[in-house]
């Protein structure tokens, strides 16, 4: 059915102010678990949310200068590949594996992580390091990716996020 | 699905007011369709929406803000300067397209 508005329908982009502010701790540092977190982070960045993260325990290799583009995706203890479990501990399958899914990754036009970083900073996202992951690595603010903002404890990060929705992955 | 009538022309829209039908789109149309959401159009504004405009049909659906910064050529931090807060909603509004459906 077709219905004339006499008013033009305007959409609502910034009616209500919500304040709404989003908080992901990233605590792994597996290929698939690096991308949820950065999704979601540019989806709520996208929708104009305060968006912070915050990188800790294995999460950290996602913001290591050494290991952030070398992020590996494994079969083993993984069922959801469908794979018998035997598979994923042959020689070379990490590999394998890793590469296909960073081939499936970049064909649905999606960054590898430094680039995604680096969107989610263009946007306007806040990147926090983990006093506690930093010196059990004996890492400082040089070894890591440049727009982390800082190496904070995790009180810092629950202060900073006062009243912000959290995500924990 | 509702017709409005924006600027004289009578236009067909989603319940949102997202135009639904490509040709019924122009660029004095997407002027006005800016100046409702308080966006004044200048040729940087203009520079993405003629992407979204062009890119629409070749890819058979709304560029996405990383498809406006990386195939457009226009930076992230610049979408977020000239369509603030929601860039790729208001980028999809002003250029009559659809809401973009991808997630990055």
């Amino acid at each position: 059915m077709t219905t004339t508005q006499s008013a033009p329908i305007i959409p609502s982009f910034d009616e209500e102010e919500t304040g709404r502010t989003l908080a992901i701790i990233c605590s792994k540092g597996n290929l698939d678990m690096a991308y949820p977190g950065l999704i979601l982070a540019n989806a709520a960045l996208g929708e104009g949310i305060e968006t912070h993260l915050f990188f800790t325990f294995w999460g950290f290799d996602m913001i290591n200068k050494k290991t952030m583009g070398d992020l590996k995706f494994t079969m083993l203890g993984n069922t959801a590949t469908h794979m018998p479990q035997g598979l994923g501990g042959l020689p070379g399958m990490t590999a394998m594996a890793t590469h296909q899914m960073k081939k499936s990754i970049e064909e649905i036009g999606v960054p590898e992580v430094p680039e995604f970083l680096q969107q989610i900073v263009d946007s306007g996202g806040h990147l926090w390091a983990c006093r506690m992951s930093a010196d059990m690595q004996h890492l400082e603010e040089a070894d890591l990716y440049d727009e982390v903002e800082g190496i904070i404890s995790a009180s810092d990060f629950i202060e900073k996020t006062d009243g912000a929705q959290l995500l924990f992955i | 699905m509702p017709t409005t009538t924006i600027d004289n022309h009578e236009i067909h829209v989603d319940d949102e007011g997202f135009m639904t039908q490509y040709d019924e789109w122009t660029e004095d149309l997407g002027t006005v369709l800016a100046a409702q959401i308080g966006i004044e159009m200048s040729d940087e504004h203009w520079k993405a929406i003629r992407f979204l405009r062009s890119d629409f049909p070749e890819h058979g659906e709304t560029a996405t803000l990383r498809r406006v910064a990386t195939v457009g050529g226009i930076p992230t931090k610049q979408l977020f300067t000239l369509f603030p807060k929601k860039p790729a909603k208001k980028m999809a509004y002003v250029a009559g397209l659809p809401k973009p459906r991808g997630c990055v």
